[in-house]
């Protein structure tokens, strides 16, 4: 316990001196916003990785890996190569240079300028605004939870300190201490992960003899007797696929794999991250460490998730899911708790702590530049120091995420509340943003309507689906169930299946397709000479 | 079976993971110093 207290007191130590450090680099806005876009290129591809993965993708999705097994690895496969290969030369250039071009300092301001409209910048902040919280209020839940458990203190009392210290370097650092912290932060997360999937397949025999053990659980009687009732949802085992168009095969394929695997691209924290480096050179410099970055993050925290079930069911009888008592959220924390050395648990409590704060900051950041630079200095053209507007911003979502994490936990759920808090705001911003953020950076003759009807009519779809038509997340929310007196709308109606149907399946299409329309319909209203300005160099 | 994982919807899935993490490697690579002609 000692040494477990020590060595966070001096990680959290390191972090405030990388908020110092930011702070005496910060001299304007761009500064504050976008890190005065010099930074290096390993840097920016570790806090990229880091911001990207958090304790939702360990704890949260890990968990889930107990439950679904390898089948989430396709969605390893869709971070790595959509999340990072793809995000990076496909977007990242062109995001840096339009963003250079604009010189924008946040998503929403890349979009309102490309499209010359305060409208859409102002619209898209606020979604940020309201909706951001809740992803973080995820990653908060999932940190702070695992702290509480190794310091055998209450949640509540570990969330107060969590949220001061981010609240200290966020606000203070500005964008240069979130990235110089969250590339530390990386290098603790890939150490604790690579240390920890050599540990386990060593545990389990070797990547064969382990994976075939997991094949193999399925085969015992007492196992059977334990997901009897997982089976009925289209269960087959931790190394198959769940049976084609059964619940769990929508949960894998539709909320868990394409939610987050597409929503990736226009998640507004880590698309600010290609503003910040000088040129494309660091862009290609900074897939490397990319992508073997997050194999090494999901890739082993969905392997670690499965092989769960063999240890645990080798040494007390139970499947991962039964050990953990029915709730998926506790799977790794009980992994970890039961089987890796003290020493490795404070390395493991630091990986946590670094994944958490690493996404964390970047959230806060992004929500008050939302608020402070695109609300009331663009939208609204408030005047004021911006810097000092978007610091209030920041503490507000701390605040607001803060008590949405303590709501979370006195749910006490079972229904694996963090990972799916995070698909839902990952299939938000796709529908929301996706088909513009794609237009702008491609097409030259999509008008400021083609936009502003896509995000428009992509959030408000969404929204609805969310909110009232899929069955796990209405069910959770509960405002349809108050509204209307049923979980979500199609319940006992004959289109009931489809509402195990994620929402990013449905709305993300939709509002492609608005976006194309109302494009081909209004190409007439495009100003050439803005455009040439926006794709100059591209 | 592949890697002791007997359904093929999984092992490629094990496999693309790690072959598109090499990607990202043997691209940035080959492109280490293209791009940075600094605005």
């Amino acid at each position: 316990m000692l040494f477990n207290i020590v060595a966070t007191v001096i990680f959290i130590s390191i972090m405030v001196f990388f908020g110092y450090a930011g702070y005496k680099r910060t001299k304007n806005a761009s500064d504050f916003n976008i890190a005065g876009r010099q930074i290096h290129p390993f840097i920016m591809a570790l806090s990229y990785g880091a911001t990207f993965i958090s304790t939702s993708a360990i704890v949260g999705f890990g968990g889930n890996a107990g439950l679904f097994g390898l089948s989430l690895l396709w969605l390893t496969f869709l971070n790595i190569f959509v999340g990072v290969f793809i995000a990076f030369v496909c977007f990242g250039k062109r995001t840096r240079q339009m963003g250079h071009n604009l010189d924008s300092h946040t998503f929403p301001e890349l979009l309102g300028l490309r499209y010359q409209s305060k409208f859409i910048q102002g619209f898209s902040a606020l979604i940020i605004f309201l909706f951001m919280p809740v992803y973080a209020a995820a990653v908060l839940k999932g940190g702070v939870g695992f702290l509480a458990t190794q310091f055998g203190i209450d949640f509540n009392v570990a969330l107060f300190f969590f949220v001061i210290i981010i609240a200290l370097y966020v606000s203070m650092g500005g964008l240069k201490g979130v990235m110089y912290s969250g590339a530390f932060q990386g290098v603790v997360m890939f150490v604790g992960m690579l240390a920890l999937i050599i540990f386990v397949y060593a545990k389990v025999g070797g990547v064969t003899a382990g994976h075939k053990a997991l094949t193999d659980l399925m085969d015992n009687t007492s196992v059977q007797e334990q997901v009897k009732k997982l089976v009925g949802n289209g269960f087959q085992g931790w190394t198959k696929m769940p049976v084609f168009n059964s619940p769990y095969w929508w949960s894998v394929v539709t909320s868990i794999v394409m939610g987050v695997g597409i929503g990736v691209l226009a998640q507004p924290q880590l698309v600010v991250r290609f503003m910040t480096v000088k040129s494309n050179r660091e862009l290609n410099r900074a897939v490397v460490s990319g992508g073997v970055f997050i194999l090494f993050m999901t890739g082993v925290a969905f392997v670690i998730g499965a092989l769960s079930n063999v240890l645990l069911f080798r040494d007390t009888g139970k499947i991962a899911l039964v050990a953990a008592n029915g709730v998926i959220d506790d799977i790794i924390p009980l992994f970890i708790k039961t089987y890796l050395p003290e020493w490795f648990g404070t390395l493991f409590l630091l990986t946590l702590l670094s994944a958490a704060m690493s996404t964390l900051s970047s959230q806060y950041h992004v929500v008050g530049t939302s608020i402070g630079r695109d609300i009331f200095e663009k939208s609204l053209k408030i005047k004021g120091d911006p810097v000092i507007i978007t610091r209030v911003g920041i503490v507000i979502s701390i605040l607001f995420s803060a008590f949405l994490a303590w709501l979370g936990n006195q749910l006490k759920t079972d229904i694996g509340l963090i990972a799916q808090a995070t698909t839902v705001f990952f299939g938000l911003c796709a529908t929301a943003f996706l088909p513009s953020y794609i237009g702008a950076l491609y097409f030259r003759n999509v008008s400021r309507k083609a936009a502003i009807w896509s995000i428009v009519s992509g959030f408000t779809t969404s929204f609805i689906w969310i909110f009232f038509i899929h069955g796990k997340n209405a069910s959770t929310i509960g405002l349809c169930q108050a509204l209307f007196g049923k979980a979500h709308l199609l319940a006992g109606t004959g289109l009931a299946s489809l509402a195990q149907v994620d929402s990013v399946m449905i709305t993300f299409p939709l509002s492609m397709l608005v976006f194309a329309i109302v494009a081909l319909l209004t190409r007439k209203s495009v100003d050439k000479s803005h455009v040439d300005k926006c794709f100059e160099g591209i | 079976m592949v890697l002791g994982i007997p359904d093929f919807w999984i092992w490629s899935a094990y496999l693309l993971s790690v072959g598109s993490a090499l990607l990202c490697v043997i691209y940035g690579l080959i492109n280490w110093n293209r791009d940075g002609g600094e605005q």
